[in-house]
């Protein structure tokens, strides 16, 4: 599809945008939010017309599967839970980090390219009501892990 | 994972992704920046940047030979816009000298699901279109100014987005060589 290319200049220029202005290059912060809010809101269309999720377990699965194939065209290769909260999402090949060559070096900048996704499935757990905190964690490139964590209280 | 395969149309949510992720990145600069003047700018700039790299990306898709009129490029950049955002804006108001056109949007997926409050009634919410022009064509050696006559965010009925020819870039000759 013609369009992700677009998608992937804009997010480079997020990127990018989001460290010109911090002292501290490793702020995250602003980047992750941008996710949220966009995840937030992406949500509430997606999940329109479909039937409410009868648990946790399944409203993940929707995340693993519609939503991630709608937006990095894949599905998350693997879901593993412990049953209390804690997922984590395994992706071999995540879409923003296919076009970085593997390499130490390179591994040192990934942060950058997963902090937006990270916000993205917080604000989208969000809107469907579960309250998270989602860390990313890179090996090697291109192959990334979230980890979900659910906040319970 | 087994839950029925995707009911959602595909092309309408990647463009819905992309409008609202303009947003939540428009809506944090206006956070950032105090001044309207300066996301505009900030925009233009992020447009500029993708314009770049967008040009490299349609020339290797079409295939398309130099433009070696204003006319010309018009058709182009209306063909750039179909196939990055599925819009196809009309091309009209030329000027006499044929240097200067206007590209008219019925509607503008960027700004889908959006409504601007009276008081940013200077930002330019679209600048990111104006600055991926100017952009893509000094790539292609065409220096050009881009700005909006109107903007159906600000209650016209049509977006139009003005593209004036100034000058075309010359090769640097490499040092040492006449």
């Amino acid at each position: 599809m013609s369009e992700e290319i677009v998608f992937d200049c804009l997010h480079a220029e997020i990127v990018n945008y989001c460290l010109d202005n911090r002292k501290d290059q490793n702020d995250l912060a602003t980047l992750e939010y941008i996710g949220f809010t966009t995840g937030y809101r992406l949500n509430e269309r997606l999940t329109r017309d479909v039937t409410r999720f009868k648990d946790e377990l399944e409203t993940m699965k929707f995340i693993c599967t519609d939503f991630w194939t709608l937006i990095y065209k894949k599905q998350v290769d693997n879901l593993r839970t412990n049953n209390n909260g804690m997922y984590v999402l395994q992706d071999r090949a995540f879409r923003f980090l296919t076009r970085i060559s593997p390499g130490a070096k390179q591994l040192e900048q990934a942060p950058k390219f997963v902090a937006f996704t990270c916000g993205l499935v917080r604000g989208a757990l969000s809107n469907l009501g579960i309250n998270s905190t989602v860390t990313a964690e890179v090996q090697t490139i291109p192959a990334c892990r979230f980890h979900v964590e659910v906040n319970r209280s | 994972m087994s839950r029925q395969a995707t009911r959602l149309d595909a092309k309408k949510v990647n463009s819905e992704f992309l409008t609202l992720t303009y947003g939540a990145l428009v809506t944090q600069m206006l956070r950032d920046f105090e001044n309207v003047d300066d996301v505009n700018k900030q925009l233009e700039r992020i447009g500029y940047n993708m314009g770049m790299r967008l040009i490299e990306d349609f020339l290797a898709r079409t295939s398309a030979p130099r433009c070696l009129e204003m006319r010309e490029t018009a058709d182009r950049i209306q063909q750039a816009f179909r196939i990055y955002l599925s819009v196809q804006p009309t091309i009209s108001n030329w000027s006499a000298a044929s240097d200067e056109f206007s590209l008219l949007f019925d509607s503008n997926p960027l700004t889908e699901f959006v409504e601007l409050p009276t008081d940013l009634s200077n930002l330019r919410y679209s600048a990111i279109l104006s600055g991926c022009i100017r952009g893509a064509l000094e790539m292609v050696q065409l220096e050009v100014q881009c700005w909006f006559v109107q903007d159906q965010l600000k209650g016209d009925n049509v977006t139009e987005l003005r593209v004036k020819f100034v000058r075309r870039l010359e090769e640097a000759i490499p040092a040492g060589e006449d």
